[in-house]
């Protein structure tokens, strides 16, 4: 693997592990399996190139465009709790409605951010007289300090009064209730933060690849739940703090998995083998630890 | 001072299912007093817990607290005054969560929980002290899965939970059945302690006629939704579980067929 093709799967890995925290969240803090991520990752990426096209500082827009997948998050999280639609089938109604959304937002199927402003641009021309490889790597520096400092943040909430109140909501609901947590407010608040997180690194997405495309979503849900269950088998995912490192980790793994796989010809793997890839790999990731255990 | 009054409760309404669970039942708890409660399978002894608590909403009647009329509120908002342990060891605590970190959690119970850190030293050092009182060892286990332990060791750690945070009544879902006999007789003696201890005011539902007698103050027993039965005092004191079982079998008609609450 070049440098170049390294660089680039870190900057995704990191990007997913955005992701992948999002989808830990819901997933295995909340046991809420959410597909709407497929739906706001690209809602992300829409509003934060409607509104740079429209001259909104990228910083502004980006902010924006991880409300929007709150509210995103939010109408699922309704669904289920106030209109009691089970929680996978609440999530697919969001996801398919984001895609109707996403191309009013936008306006077309595709909007490209060339020769736009982005959140990136004014740290890469910071680098820029750097020595080598600084600036071939200055994407993946900035996405390394955002994926990070987000796991910080998301330690710091779990482990919070409220935080330990909404794993307990996902763990033991009627135990909760009876320590007097309201678990729907849990969960609408755990689903809000769980797809502003997908929007906000859809947003990023758009900065560092020139453009929203109303199809970039698919498969958003499986790529977190493939960094969230690779990041398992190499830590302890009954730790916060181990799980949620581990969740970026996976999703760095496997995007170096990836861009090897792409790069042997032996195997002959080309891209548009992508999600067949990851789907088969996630199912095996799935169905090992269940067979090992049995073993022992 | 908690009361019921004309409390019904109707499953299953308008079906060909509909089962009265609970008939125009009224009962007052003075402060402090620990009331067991028998009856036989469908008797209605998990709905009345249920209505306490809130997790079930009464068709008619009314439900206070003191001097609160909670009969509106939640499970989730009760939790402010009600404590419960379930039945089963499982369901009163989370066991991926860590033994202090459910104690935590117990301790904010019906509280505003807020972004600070759920633990800290001072915390730790409080659950140390509080855990060494049950004589379990488990002081030094605080940072241990809740699912490491055992059924008995549960419901203990639960009971302690149901204590941390002040309430004003103590709910006891069959929290000994679950458990083996000597773990039992361990598991009720420190209920009855703590119960003592803090003055609570309690309701403990049970399938043994034998402990519905041993322990607590008064006797009530449930037939189809009602109660047929409240002793307390020097009757109550002089009441073998025979004595119950006859009463029981007079009052209903007929035989009892209840293999649990005749050995029990």
């Amino acid at each position: 693997m070049n440098i170049v093709a390294f660089s680039g799967a870190l900057e995704l890995g990191f990007l997913y592990g955005l992701v992948a925290l999002g989808v830990y969240l819901s997933f295995r803090v909340l046991d809420f399996p959410d597909l709407t991520v497929d739906g706001s990752f690209p809602l992300g990426a829409a509003v934060v190139a409607a509104l740079i096209v429209k001259g909104i500082p990228p910083l502004i827009a980006t902010g924006l465009a991880a409300g929007a997948g709150a509210i995103a998050g939010l109408c699922t999280a309704t669904l289920n709790v106030k209109f009691k639609i089970l929680n996978l089938l609440a999530s697919i109604l969001t996801m398919i409605a984001l895609y109707s959304i996403n191309l009013r937002i936008m306006g077309r199927p595709n909007l490209p951010l060339l020769n736009q402003p982005t959140l990136f641009q004014p740290i890469n021309d910071l680098l820029k007289s750097w020595p080598e490889p600084i600036p071939t790597f200055g994407n993946t520096l900035i996405l390394a300090i955002i994926a990070l400092s987000t796991k910080l943040i998301f330690d710091w909430f779990l482990q919070s009064e409220i935080g330990l109140a909404m794993r307990a909501t996902g763990a033991n609901p009627a135990m909760a209730r009876a320590q007097g947590i309201s678990t729907s407010a849990m969960v609408m608040l755990g689903m809000a933060i769980a797809n502003s997180l997908a929007a906000f690194a859809g947003a990023l997405f758009a900065q560092l690849n020139g453009g929203a495309d109303v199809s970039m979503g698919i498969g958003t849900i499986i790529f977190g739940l493939a960094a969230v269950i690779g990041g398992e088998t190499v830590f302890n995912r009954l730790s916060i703090v181990q799980a949620t490192i581990g969740a970026i980790v996976g999703s760095i793994l496997y995007r170096i998995v990836i861009a090897i796989a792409l790069q042997a010809d032996v195997l002959e793997i080309q891209s548009q083998d992508l999600n067949l890839v990851t789907a088969v790999l996630v199912a095996i990731a799935l169905v090992l630890p269940n067979k090992l255990r049995i073993k022992n | 001072m908690i009361s019921l009054d004309g409390i019904q409760v109707t499953f299953n309404s308008r079906t060909a299912l509909e089962t009265r669970a609970l008939n125009n039942l009224s009962l007052m708890i003075p402060e402090g007093q620990f009331v067991t409660v028998i009856g036989s399978n469908g008797a209605g002894k998990s709905t009345l817990l249920n209505v306490l608590s809130g997790e079930i909403r009464s068709d008619f009647g009314t439900v206070k607290i003191g001097d609160l009329d909670v009969t509106s509120w939640d499970a989730a908002r009760r939790a402010k005054l009600v404590a419960r342990v379930f039945q089963n060891p499982l369901m009163g605590s989370c066991a991926d969560l860590t033994i202090e970190e459910n104690l935590a959690l117990a301790a904010k119970r019906g509280r505003a929980r807020m972004l600070k850190p759920a633990l800290d030293a001072s915390f730790r050092s409080y659950c140390q002290t509080q855990l060494a009182s049950l004589g379990l060892g488990l002081e030094t286990r605080l940072g241990d899965r809740m699912g490491l332990l055992s059924g008995g060791q549960r419901q203990a750690v639960s009971l302690l939970m149901a204590t941390l945070a002040p309430n004003q009544m103590l709910l006891l879902d069959e929290h000994t059945a679950a458990l083996d006999p000597k773990t039992a007789d361990y598991v009720m003696g420190l209920t009855d302690r703590m119960v003592r201890d803090r003055n609570l005011t309690t309701l403990m539902v049970t399938h043994s006629m034998k402990q519905a007698l041993i322990w607590g103050d008064r006797t009530i027993m449930l037939h189809e939704g009602q109660i047929i039965f409240d002793l307390s005092g020097e009757a109550r004191s002089k009441l073998t579980v025979a004595d119950l079982l006859q009463q029981f079998e007079q009052l209903q008609g007929n035989q009892v067929s209840d293999d649990a609450l005749l050995l029990g």
